[in-house]
Formats: structure tokens, sequence, C-alpha cells
């Protein structure tokens, strides 16, 4: 056991997968000597050497094309995007042929390939640097869509997505690429790929959650837990595969649900969420369920950013807005009417 | 930091820049011309079996187009007129090399070996590309503009990073030439030295925007020497010309001495589709001009001076065309509609416990429209 940030843990995934697969590759833009900006591929090169781990040109749809087409030459790609915002030109690429290409070849053309994208925000970047992106991965067919919590999912949702058949878009929580465990990687606890996982159990409420909110979650249930209230945490961990059976099982357990995303609310994950849920858990349920999210503005500057992020007062005032004491929330009447 | 003298980069330079005008062997009229240095006739077997396949390609051309007025493909784009690119481009290369087409490059699939039904998947309104392209090694016929030209790069890297000696071809059009990702594939490209070609097919038309108005660039072929990419023009309905010019920018490829970038000049005949009303935007004067620039009357004239090709030649050359165009007729004629159940199946290796439930959703529907 030592203690491990989630860059770490990143890092030593990278190694594990160059170690164990041969096919496995690393490259995108100062990913080499540099290490990443983030210092996620430090050392690679020096270790494995330059045809394992290079730096390309400066394009992100030449990147992730050249992955595609590395890919179909038997390769298994791992590209870093530089940042959220900065994956939008290889956006076409994504979406008509990393996430198609299977469909349109009847299964023919497999592209295990893994574009790696350090997103959304709390570590007061400037403009372009802060994007959660989720909702436009998350809504293409064809891409399976991850985002670690846990310095110890870092390391085995990483792995396992080097060795999935599909493309996946893993989205790596910025502010949480310093969050320390104590962990090593010899045994797995991790759940399989495509499974959520209960961070905190808990009877009055569910928390869903993923990636850069799930310590907001969790930090909300300690406070709510003060309160004697127990709110149980559920961390997707994969938000495409959908684990469905995870997060209904707990909110038909507690009858009530907070969807939190640090992502703009409107047409993201969280309303898929929470239509799921109502779907689901409907005869479960004592109150509606909630979202709380970003707002619906373009990321604010660094010294603005703590009134956009969901932060635990946030989420204990939703949950305090699930009508325990049968008392119905107006708060939406209340807006509707101003 | 040095700055490269003015010497050096002259030298540089002409590692890079294309020909001055069009290689070209053989002038519109069929009559030999006098090449360039550097560029050698293809052999005559060669070109005999070149105008065989431009007779076959065409005959299936004009059939996809017939094709689609009885309702039997979902939209045609033709390459009349572009046949020496099509068959040059599907003969000089090798099994173990990879074509990247678009979705005007039907007749080059045909040429390459590819069921010409399994070619005309995809057109016919399904939704995959029918043929393996691993097994034959051609992507799948690409839409989205220049997408597929990083794509080659990449399999390109792939080939020599694994130390095969194969080449990847990527096939692009004039209007393709202006998008990202063409100038993203070119810049990597050069920088890895990758054994790959890019052969761009100028029609002059992108739909109904000419050239002029898609690119000031001296000629297509010199945007390849600002990446420091080898680049030439070729008179593109001169099969002698393209197949020549071709077989220098895969063997250069070939031989490790990274990218080339071949720019053809020629017409398209047709319209951009079935769909279009090429009148609209282009003189029906233009079009009889081009007619005497006609590839296989080129060729057809050239070979028979030469007495390589004789009119028993010819008429077994139709004759296996119209047996061709015959063969797709009756194939395409049964109908096909595709198992909708099928387009769950292959979004992910394995389907999402989502999809699996929407397909029995779907499946259930079938089943109650039946009772
Ligand atoms: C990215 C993208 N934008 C627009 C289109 C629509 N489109 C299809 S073909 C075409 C013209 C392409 O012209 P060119 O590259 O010269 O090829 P040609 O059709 O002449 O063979 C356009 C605009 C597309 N397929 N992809
Ligand atoms: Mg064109």
């Amino acid at each position: 056991m030592a203690t491990v940030t989630m860059a770490q843990a990143l890092n030593t995934a990278l190694r594990d997968a160059l170690t164990a697969d041969e096919r496995v590759l690393v490259f995108g833009e100062d990913v080499g000597p540099l290490g990443g900006v983030f210092r996620i591929t430090d050392g690679l090169t020096r270790d494995f050497g330059e045809q394992r781990c290079f730096d390309t040109p400066l394009a992100e749809a030449g990147i992730v094309g050249l992955a595609v087409g590395m890919a179909m030459g038997g390769f298994r790609p791992v590209v870093e995007m530089q940042f959220d915002a900065f994956a939008y030109p290889a956006f076409e690429q994504i979406a008509s042929h990393v996430a198609k290409s299977r469909n349109r070849t009847r299964g023919r053309v497999s592209l295990p390939m893994v574009i790696r994208i350090p997103y959304a925000g709390g570590i007061g970047g400037v403009e372009h640097h802060c994007d959660s992106s989720e909702a436009y991965y998350a809504h293409t067919p064809g891409l399976k869509v991850v985002t670690p919590a846990t310095v110890e999912d870092a390391y085995w949702l990483l792995r396992d997505a080097i060795d999935d058949p599909d493309p996946v878009v893993f989205l790596e929580p910025k502010k949480l690429y310093w969050s320390k465990q104590d962990t090593d990687f010899a045994t797995r606890h991790a759940p399989p790929f495509g499974r959520a996982i209960v961070r905190r159990e808990g009877s009055d409420a569910t928390l869903v959650t993923y990636g850069p909110s799930v310590p907001v979650a969790l930090e909300a249930a300690e406070v709510a837990a003060r309160d004697g209230r127990g709110l149980e945490v559920v961390d997707l961990r994969t938000l495409v595969p959908f684990d469905d059976e995870t997060v209904a099982a707990s909110v038909r357990r507690t009858g009530r649900c907070v969807v939190i995303q640090e992502a703009q609310g409107f047409a993201g994950v969280g309303a898929e969420i929470a239509a799921r849920v109502q779907e689901r858990c409907f005869h479960s349920l004592a109150a509606p369920v909630l979202r709380v999210a970003g707002f619906d503005i373009p990321y604010p500057p660094p010294k603005l950013e703590h009134a956009h992020l969901p932060g635990v007062d946030r989420v204990l005032d939703a949950v305090d807005r699930l009508q325990f004491d049968d008392v119905p929330d107006v708060r939406h009447l209340i807006v509707g009417a101003a | 930091m040095s700055t490269i003298s003015a010497k050096a980069l002259r030298r540089s330079m002409q590692n890079f820049l294309p020909s001055l005008a069009p290689v070209r062997f053989v002038a519109e009229d069929g009559t030999p011309e006098k090449p360039p240095p550097g560029y050698r006739a293809p052999d005559d077997a060669l070109l005999r079996e070149a105008y065989r396949r431009m007779v076959l390609g065409r005959r299936f051309d004009t059939q996809a187009s017939a094709l689609t007025k009885q309702g039997r493909l979902a939209v045609y784009p033709s390459s009349r007129g572009q046949e020496a690119c099509q068959i040059a481009a599907a003969l000089v290369l090798r099994e173990d090399d990879w074509l990247f087409p678009t979705y005007r490059d039907s007749v080059a699939l045909v040429a390459r070996g590819v069921d010409p039904v399994e070619v005309l998947t995809l057109l016919r309104g399904d939704w995959h590309c029918g043929y393996d392209p691993m097994a034959i090694r051609v992507a799948p016929q690409c839409t989205p503009l220049a997408t597929q030209v990083v794509h080659a790069v990449g399999m390109a890297e792939a080939m020599r990073r694994k130390g095969e000696e194969g080449v990847a071809m990527a096939l692009i059009g004039d209007g393709g030439t202006s998008e990202g990702d063409f100038h993203e594939a070119l810049n990597f490209a050069a920088v890895f030295a990758s054994p790959v070609v890019f052969f761009v097919q100028n029609n002059k038309y992108a739909i109904s925007v000419p050239l002029a108005r898609q690119s000031a660039a001296p000629t297509l072929a010199y945007k390849g020497v600002g990446y420091g990419v080898r680049s030439e023009q070729v008179d593109g309905n001169d099969p002698v010309a393209v197949l020549s010019v071709l077989t220098v920018a895969v063997e250069h490829a070939r031989a490790g001495r990274g990218p080339f970038l071949v720019e053809a000049h020629t017409y398209r005949m047709d319209a951009h589709t079935n769909a279009d009303d090429a009148t609209r935007y282009r003189d029906a004067a233009e079009v009889e001009r081009w007619r005497a620039a006609d590839p296989l009357d080129r060729l057809e004239t050239y070979l028979r001076a030469r007495a390589v090709l004789t009119d028993d030649d010819i008429e077994a050359d139709r004759s296996d065309a119209e047996s061709l165009a015959a063969d797709l007729r009756a194939r395409m004629n049964i109908a096909h509609e595709g198992d909708p159940l099928e387009l769950f199946d292959h979004v992910f290796a394995e389907p999402t416990p989502q999809l699996r439930e929407q397909r029995a959703l779907l499946a259930a529907e079938f089943t109650a429209q039946e009772d």
C-alpha cells in the first residue's frame, strides 16, 4: 500500500498496459518528453521508447483520425486530447468514424482505441480549459464513455478501456488529478466495466453522480448524516454503458433521488438519468427526481467558478426539497410565476 | 536557431515541386507525347489490362446510374470520365496495400476486386459497406469529406511500424482538399514519413462549386509543397500517364521515402449524382469540350496504333462488360430490405443492456404486427 494520486494511477495504468500489450501506443500533443501538460504520460517515452509514446503535430482531428487508421492496422492507440474544449476539432472524426466504424462495416472493423480527455473545472482554469463535454460523447451511439472518481477507478477503468474492443472516451476530472488514496494495483477491488457502485449507503435518498461530482456528493452525505439523514451515493463510473440496475435498485430502496453533475444542466447526462429513474422507479418515488447541475452558461472565469460549480450546499438544498415532510416543492412554481 | 539558406531551400523545394505542366504520355488524339524525365511508360500488357478494366468500369458506372432510375439504388455518384484515375489507382496497388476511397470511387473498388454488388451496398441504402474491409484492404467508401485521408496515414503508419511493406492510398476530390483533415493528413504524413499516396482527382467541381471558387493554389498539387510532401500533377484523362505517375508515387512511398501527392486533372462528365442537375451551373459546351478528352477513346487509339489492341480484343472486352452489367442487374433486382433487428447488433462488440431492451421492443412490435 502506498499513497497514490489519480495522476499517478493513470500513469501506472498506461505503463502496465504498454507492458502487457505491445499493440498499445500512446500519442498526442506534448505527451512525449514533457509527459503531457498534466504529466499523465510522464516518463513513458523515456521508458518505452519513442515508438510507443510519441508527440504528434498539433491537430486534434489528425490525432484521432490517425488513431482510427492505426487501430484498423492492428494497434491499440491511446490518444490524449490536451483539454476538453480542444477535443472539439476531432468531433467529426469521433462522431462519424470512431463511433460508427463497427456498425458501418457490420462488425468487421472494430476500433479498440481510447481518447483520454482531461475535463471539467474546479482548477481555476481560463476559458476553453474547463468544459464538461460528456453529454456530446454519451449522446453518440457507438462510444463508451467513462469518468473515474477515485484513484483506484482511474487505474482499473483505464486498463479496462484499453482492453475494450470498442472505442472509449475516457474523461479525466482535472480537479481530481491530485486526489490521493492509499492503494496498490496488485489486486482488483473495482467492479467490472459498465457497473456503477454504491460509494456510501444510506436509506433516506439516493445521490446519483459521476466523475468530479462524486466527492461533492460524498461530502454532502457526510454533512447530512450529522443531521440524521442517510444519503446513499451512487457513482456511475461508466456513463455508457449505463448501469440502470444499480441506480434503480438504490432509488427503489430510498424512494428519493437527486442527480448531480457539474456540467450545464440543459439536455445533459443528468437529464437522462432523471428520466430513466422516473421511468423505472415511479412507484417507489416519494418526490420528484431533482437535478443539481452547473448553470446554462459558458464556463465562468476562474474567480467566479465557485458560483457556478454545484457544491455541498446546493446538493443539501435539493435534498431538503425532497418532500420529507410532505411539503410540496414549489420552487419551479415560484420561478414560473415570476 | 539557424534559418535555411536560399540555396538549400531551392534544393529542398525541388524535391517537392510538381512538374510545370501535367505529366502526359498520350495527347488527346491518342498520339504519343514525350513525357518529362523520371517517368516510364507502363508495359503493354498492363496497358492492355487497364483498357479492359476501363471498359468494364464504364459499363459498371452506366449500369449503376441506370439502377438509380429503377429505384434499385438510393443514389449513385458517377465517375464517368475519370476511368483512367479509377483504374490506375486500383492497378498500381498490391494485395498488401490499402485503399481509402470516397463515395465517387466505386469503379476503383470494382477494379480492385470487390464484388460489384457489395460495392453498391451503401449506395443502395444499406447501413453498412457490404464487403469486408480487412479482407480486401479497402476501407469503407467515405462520405465526410477528407476524413478518410487521415485514416490512410494511420494505416500507413501502422504498416510501417509493423515492418510491413504495404502502402496506403487515399483518394480525394478537388473540393475535399479544402477541408482541414486533408491538410492535417499531409502534415502528419510528412512529419512521420509515412508510406502513403494522396491521390487527388481534380474533376473541376465540388457538386456545383467550380475549382476557381475552391482554391487559389497554382494547382492543387502545390498544396503538398508547403508540408514537405513530394507532389506531382498528371493529365488525369491519359491512362498511360496516370499509371506511370502513380507507379512512381507508390514506389516512392514503399521505398520509405515518405508520402507522395498526385493531382490528376480530369473531369466529371455526369452530374454530381443522379439527383443533381448540372445544367444549373455548367455549360453543355464545356462538357462537350471534355468529351474530346475521353480516356477510353484515347487509350484505344494509342493501343491500336501500337498493335496492342485488336478489334477482337475490343469485342471481347465489350462482351465481358455486358455480362458484368447483366449480372449486376440480375443481382440488384433481388429485393433487399435488411433485418431491422440487426441494427442493434454492431453498435458495440456486445450490445449494452439498453440496446438489448430496445431490440426486444422492436422484435415485439413486429410480432404484434404479424398476429
Ligand atoms: C464534411 C462534408 N461536407 C459536405 C459534404 C457534402 N458533399 C458531398 S460531396 C461534396 C463535394 C465534394 O467535391 P469533391 O471533393 O471535388 O469530390 P467529387 O464529388 O467531385 O468527387 C459535398 C460538398 C460532405 N460529404 N462532407
Ligand atoms: Mg470534384
